[in-house]
């Protein structure tokens, strides 16, 4: 078995390629790519539609690319970057060979036809009922069909992923405990298996009812499992890109972790809990009672939202660290102003713990607090939270790391060097506005997955506050934006993997791909003086205060509309 | 192999149990399963009749 | 040695955690205690919850007790499509359909004084959206979901549905007034 395994030794980064893993994690790389392209083509047509100046699309052109927009970002683009993501991190983190490669690429076959059948159905078959599908709205059973053999190859893909990491125990390709980023793509597996188990326990019933085996799907039921499918699978995007912080912060910095044992058990803490708060989506749903939704809502007591942030805390503090032990300790911020802000895999990666922390973070615990949810419940502040957790948050860090991964693994250099150095922060400051605007229309009470919110051919229209409207253009005004910065990621890409310069195998890149990390003097130094991360520290300290002002701002709103019980 | 077990000793329970990746897999499938969808489940399913 | 690579140390469990770390932890913890305890605080002591009080149901039955109650409490009809405006005495229970791509009927409340409202969808879900208060509630069909409403102000209210519900999804808007 290991005797017929090819490796190659990468000459930048001195990390052991396994052949068949490296030319599984191109697939899965570039096919989520493309879907980036595909679905974020179609945002373009969303957000232009919602622009009241522009209203582009008529209602069913609308609700079709709406519904595509959603699954071929939220699970294709992701899910297919995150199988490349976990090969990585086991086969070629451990230096170990890939388990099964031959069902790996079965994997990467079931996921391509699912995802085409599944965008079949959408644009052909007239099944334009949005990610969710709500049962019993029905679509073609081609749509549930294209989901599940998606699903299917996504969740082989985690196994070999747990099989590489049993081979690289068994055949001691490292020592001791596999490193932290390697045990964050655990973390994302494991939700990952509990995610796709979920869809399947509902989408095949679904399926077999359009099929006309099964008569009837409860709507209730439909929500609940739905949504451990729908929520988690966003929480695997959570797992990975924290993951990709570390990383990141590993490539840039030769950062180490503050402490194995805090990351690592706010990891534990994902994996334990973060799963359970798909109740955030039925917290206004009848059925489920009020102990119910306030136990899962809070990841059994917000331990989730305590991982995320100390991960908020130690990925920018082992960042500042390895640069205070490199010598940069003036002051409190000398380290972050000499960080390197032209190098796109730093900023992407910087935007998007900013966009995740403080746009993300905050709106998510905010619109997950059981009464709160009354007040957004479904509105535009719903996406415009999950532009900032998705978009701003996972996208952004997976196209940092894309800018370090196309070179490594084509030994290309990417082109455009000067657009690579402005694209995170045209797509980051786009999507932030798209964030923010939505949201702020979402508070006005503007609905989400609406064609119309002037109404203009209801019989009883409704007049929002001009002011909401205003927002949706300045949405649009950020839509271009976001699309440019997009558009020019998926330039430099794909433009690097056609007529990038060629590198040679054993040909080191002109520039620095892996930094070399501080020495254990250093950072010995470093601790005698007491303010390892004390820059870091203050910054955890301002997005406190605005976390709690936000928060209580929103009881205010609360309390000042109709009363319930 | 003595001198195998000796340094597994050393290590301490806690990091064990978290260097286990199959029983992370087990936590993480049934904490969930319990405490959202069974307990959904449930609560779904003893929902009284309207008159 | 970086995040890449096995930790330093065979046994990491044990080594010491960082001052600012520990501060931060702790911190962090409060909050999420106080996080927590906000959810029941305002059960106690606020005054926006949502019932939980549910009833399985099924069209007909949902649409009989609609009907008798609009049968009841007419007092005028409204629009091209002749909507009931239904003015319920107050402490009733009110019934309210959602359909494709209805909100039926129009309700007429007293400003003050609380109703038991009911809430069912006919066919899909459908989502119970009370603009300008920005009320939002899901409606399923089957499950019947009984709310007690209080309205705090005068004004004609607009119910809009924001759950996706097909190719009229954005027509469907019905109408609550509240009157002195």
């Amino acid at each position: 078995m290991t005797n017929n395994a090819i490796f190659r030794t990468c000459p930048d980064t001195g990390l052991r390629f396994h052949g068949p893993a490296e030319t599984l994690i191109k697939l899965n790389a570039v096919a989520a790519v493309v879907f980036l392209l595909v679905g974020g083509i179609m945002g373009i047509g969303v957000g232009l539609t919602r622009w009241p100046e522009v209203h582009l699309l008529g209602p069913q052109d609308f609700y079709t690319t709406l519904t595509s927009h959603g699954i071929n970002v939220l699970i294709f683009w992701i899910i297919f970057f995150e199988i490349a993501a976990l090969y990585f991190v086991s086969s070629v983190v451990l230096g170990c060979r890939l388990a099964t490669p031959k069902l790996g690429y079965l994997a990467f076959l079931l996921m391509v036809i699912g995802a085409l059948v599944n965008n079949y159905a959408v644009w052909s078959l007239s099944s334009a009922v949005m990610m969710t599908s709500y049962a019993p709205m029905p679509a073609h059973w081609a749509f549930y069909l294209g989901l599940i053999l998606f699903a299917v190859g996504a969740l082989i893909g985690c196994f070999i992923f747990l099989g590489t990491l049993v081979i690289a125990k068994k055949e001691k390709t490292y020592e001791g405990s596999i490193p932290l980023v390697t045990f964050g793509g655990l973390t994302a597996c494991i939700i990952a298996i509990f995610t796709i188990a979920s869809g399947a326990i509902i989408l095949v019933p679904t399926l077999l009812w359009q099929l006309g085996y099964v008569s009837n799907i409860d709507a209730g039921v439909y929500r609940l499992i739905w949504w451990a499918f729908g929520h988690s699978s966003q929480q695997i995007n959570v797992a990975t890109h924290v993951t990709v912080w570390y990383m990141v912060g590993a490539l840039v910095f030769g950062a180490k972790p503050l402490s194995e044992k805090v990351s690592r058990f706010a990891f534990v803490l994902y994996i334990a809990v973060l799963q359970i708060a798909s109740a955030h989506h039925l917290l206004v749903d009848p059925g489920v009672g009020t102990e119910w939704k306030i136990f899962n809502t809070s990841y059994a007591m917000y331990l989730a939202v305590m991982a995320s942030m100390v991960h908020g805390l130690t990925v920018p503090g082992s960042m500042e660290a390895a640069q205070r032990a490199r010598g940069y300790t003036n002051g409190l911020f000398e380290w972050l102003r000499k960080a390197p802000w032209g190098n796109p895999v730093f900023s992407s990666t910087m935007i998007s713990i900013v966009g995740f922390g403080f746009l993300g973070g905050i709106s998510g615990v905010m619109m997950g607090a059981e009464q709160l949810n009354l007040i957004v419940h479904n509105t535009l502040y719903v996406p415009g939270h999950f532009h900032a957790t998705v978009v701003l948050g996972t996208t952004l860090a997976f196209m940092g790391i894309t800018y370090w991964l196309v070179p490594v693994l084509f030994r290309r250099e990417l082109i455009l060097t000067s657009w690579c150095k402005w694209q995170p922060y045209i797509f980051g400051l786009g999507m932030t506005g798209v964030s923010v605007f939505m949201m702020g229309a979402g508070t006005l009470g503007l609905p989400r997955r609406h064609w119309d919110a002037a109404f203009t051919s209801s019989s009883f229209p409704y007049e929002f506050p001009s002011s909401a409207m205003a927002l949706m253009s300045l949405n649009g005004l950020s839509v271009v934006l976001a699309a440019i910065g997009g558009g020019m990621f998926c330039l430099i890409i794909v433009g690097t993997l056609l007529f990038g310069k060629k590198v040679g195998q054993e040909e080191k890149f002109p520039r620095v791909m892996v930094a070399t990390p501080p020495t254990e003097a250093q950072y010995v130094t470093l601790h005698r003086s007491g303010n390892a991360i004390s820059g870091t520290l203050l910054l955890a300290g301002v997005f406190l205060i605005a976390f709690v002002v936000y928060y209580f701002i929103n009881w205010k709103y609360l309390a000042e509309t109709w009363g319930m019980s | 192999m003595n001198e195998n077990d000796q340094e597994e000793e050393k290590i301490p329970i806690m990091q064990q149990l978290i260097d286990n990746p199959f029983l992370l897999l087990f936590i993480g499938i049934a904490i969930p399963t319990v405490t959202y969808i069974i307990w959904g489940i449930v609560e779904i399913v003893s929902i009284p009749i309207a008159n | 040695m970086t995040s890449l690579s096995p930790p330093d140390q065979k046994v990491w469990w044990k080594k010491p955690i960082d001052r600012a770390e520990l501060i931060w932890i702790f911190i962090v913890v409060i909050w999420g205690i106080i996080l927590t305890l906000m959810m029941p605080l305002w059960h106690i002591f606020g005054e926006q919850n949502l019932s939980t009080e549910t009833y399985r149901t099924t069209p007909q039955r949902y649409m009989e007790k609609t009907q008798a109650f609009v049968d009841q409490y007419t007092v005028r009809t409204e629009g091209d499509r002749q909507f009931p405006v239904v003015a319920p005495p107050a402490g009733e229970d009110i019934y309210m359909v959602a359909r494709l791509w209805d909100w039926w009927p129009i309700l007429e409340l007293k400003q003050g004084q609380s109703y038991r409202l009911h809430l069912n969808s006919i066919d899909w879900n459908h989502g119970f959206s009370l603009q300008p208060a920005n009320l939002n509630i899901q409606v399923l069909p089957g499950y019947e979901h009984v709310l007690t409403i209080t309205p705090n102000a005068t004004g004609e209210y607009s119910v809009i549905c924001n759950e996706y519900c097909g190719i009229n999804h954005h027509n469907m808007v019905g109408k609550i007034y509240v009157v002195e």
